[in-house]
């Protein structure tokens, strides 16, 4: 039989905010810590040392080529072996997993995003004067920007989700919470329908601030004048509307 | 170098503001400036002409160290640019130091190279306020009468795909004379635009030539060369086959191979 009212107490219940909140913070902590790290992989990955793109060759192979479970696992069981006096709480390894594993993704995904700016345009930044760092810093990585954003979106998508991972080691995000309030009361069935409710409705916000990020990139922008003239709110907000060219975006998925 | 050398670069550095020696550079196998010698005085206005493949662009790169070369020595004002000699042997300069002597030499791109997702203002703003650490207002206030001095003042708050190819080409002009450079070099900069285009661009680099401003050019405006130049030099397969006035380049062309290039395009 079906327990609405489990589903109801659940849905309101501080269990779940509390551990809706510990879902959002682990992947907004890991996600930032990913898109840094990502960055300095990518920027190693394409140097022309290789004592710079061969470590990050070497990083993103290996956590690309192998399950983010395992690594969690690794982490979780192997730290201690190697360093015993470090006890390292759930939590920590968990955002220290996820982040190491999602720097090798948004290495590749920053990678694709500045190799697509024109070279022309490091060249101009450089005839002017600039070095290298300034140059990828004013020049280069906001025009890469427009073409990270819409996956980087994309994995932040996949992180929320990906959190549920965090469970097998006993973390209490929604998954975790979920198992520990169901499995003595069998009553996992109804508090999975709550978690997936939570997931849903993180992700969809997620979707509107992605389309709002991704239309303040929009070369299209202009002036405020133009702005008010040209785009409705729609457009501007979700990206729906007849407007063609980049911003766009459904509101889950963020693409 | 030899000391002799050594002291005819600082010597002839007073009023030469560029030197190049003996440049050799190649793409693989293929040989793009073959021990090319150049000499730009201050003020002067040098115009190089040839036909695709001569090696006018390379060597107007070099100048800028946008590419790197094989030997030879090309200064900027008695200044060695990209490279410094370590035990008689050349090795790639300290980036801030090619830096350095960049921001003091603007380069006009033949595709204009803006920054898309900046304003015209903006684009000409940017270098000055981040690489020479000047006040913005008062870059800002350099960049409108810069803007206003191309025919653009209406434009600043425009964003470069609103912008047809002249008026993108003017901007980064702008652009590149808001760093105050000593010298501009231009690389076929009116070649990527329409033809009702082109007029506008020769403009300003026209008037930029009157004002003293000391000017390498690459083109294929045979017209402009004419006109503006001190100095026009041309090349063919990788050497400066025959440099001099305009009228004796163009009116008395002393080697066939300058013949035959005119002849071809006049």
């Amino acid at each position: 039989m079906f327990r609405w009212d489990i589903v109801w107490q659940f849905f309101f219940s501080s269990f779940i905010f509390q551990a809706a909140w510990t879902t959002l913070w682990i992947s907004v902590v890991a996600q930032t810590c990913g898109v840094i790290l990502g960055l300095f992989i990518a920027l190693m990955r394409m140097s022309r040392n290789r004592f710079l793109s061969g470590p990050a060759r070497a990083y993103i192979w290996f956590f690309r080529g192998s399950p983010l479970l395992v690594q969690v696992l690794l982490l979780w069981d192997g730290l201690p072996r190697i360093v015993p006096d470090l006890l390292l709480p759930g939590w920590a390894v968990i955002v220290i997993a996820f982040s190491l594993n999602e720097g090798a993704y948004m290495a590749e995904i920053t990678r694709a995003g500045i190799t697509s700016v024109d070279p022309g345009q490091m060249e101009a930044a450089k005839s002017l004067g600039m070095r290298y760092a300034l140059a990828m810093r004013r020049i280069i990585l906001p025009q890469a920007a427009r073409v990270i954003i819409p996956p980087l979106g994309n994995e932040f998508n996949n992180m929320l989700k990906t959190t549920s991972i965090a469970s097998v080691i006993g973390l209490e995000e929604l998954t975790g919470t979920a198992e520990i309030f169901g499995s003595p009361t069998f009553t996992i069935f109804e508090l999975l329908i709550v978690v997936t409710f939570y997931y849903l409705l993180l992700t969809t916000l997620w979707g509107f601030v992605q389309s709002w990020i991704e239309n303040r990139l929009n070369p299209d922008r202009l002036t405020k004048a133009d702005l008010k003239e040209k785009k409705s709110w729609s457009e501007r907000m979700i990206g729906f509307g007849s407007r063609t060219g980049k911003g766009g975006g459904t509101l889950v998925s963020g693409r | 170098m030899s000391l002799e050398q050594a002291n005819g670069s600082k010597a002839a550095g007073t009023n030469e503001m560029v030197r190049a020696e003996k440049i050799v550079k190649s793409f693989g196998h293929l040989t793009v400036l073959n021990g090319v010698d150049l000499s730009v005085k201050r003020g002067q206005v040098v115009v190089i002409i040839g036909p695709s493949g001569s090696g006018k662009t390379t060597l107007l790169r070099c100048i800028n160290h946008h590419e790197k070369i094989d030997s030879g020595h090309i200064y900027i004002e008695g200044e060695m640019i990209g490279y410094r000699e370590v035990n008689g042997k050349l090795v790639e300069d300290r980036e801030a130091t090619i830096a350095r002597i960049r921001s003091q030499i603007g380069f006009v791109f033949q595709r204009f190279n803006l920054f898309p997702h900046m304003t015209a203002l903006e684009n000409v703003i940017e270098a000055p306020i981040h690489v020479l650490h000047q006040p913005r207002a008062e870059v800002k206030e350099r960049a409108v009468a810069l803007l206003e001095k191309v025919g653009l003042a209406d434009k600043a708050d425009a964003y470069p795909h609103k912008l047809s190819g002249g008026q993108q080409q003017r901007v980064a002009i702008a652009r590149a004379l808001a760093m105050n450079p000593k010298l501009m070099l231009f690389d076929e900069a009116t070649s990527a635009l329409d033809p009702e285009l082109v007029g506008e661009v020769l403009k300003v680099m026209d008037q930029l030539a009157k004002e003293g401003m000391t000017m390498i050019v690459v083109t294929h405006e045979m017209g402009f060369a004419r006109e503006v130049a001190d100095e026009v030099i041309f090349m063919d397969h990788a050497v400066i086959v025959e440099e001099g006035k305009p009228e004796q380049i163009f009116d008395n062309p002393q080697h066939e191979r300058t013949r035959a290039f005119l002849s071809m395009i006049l």
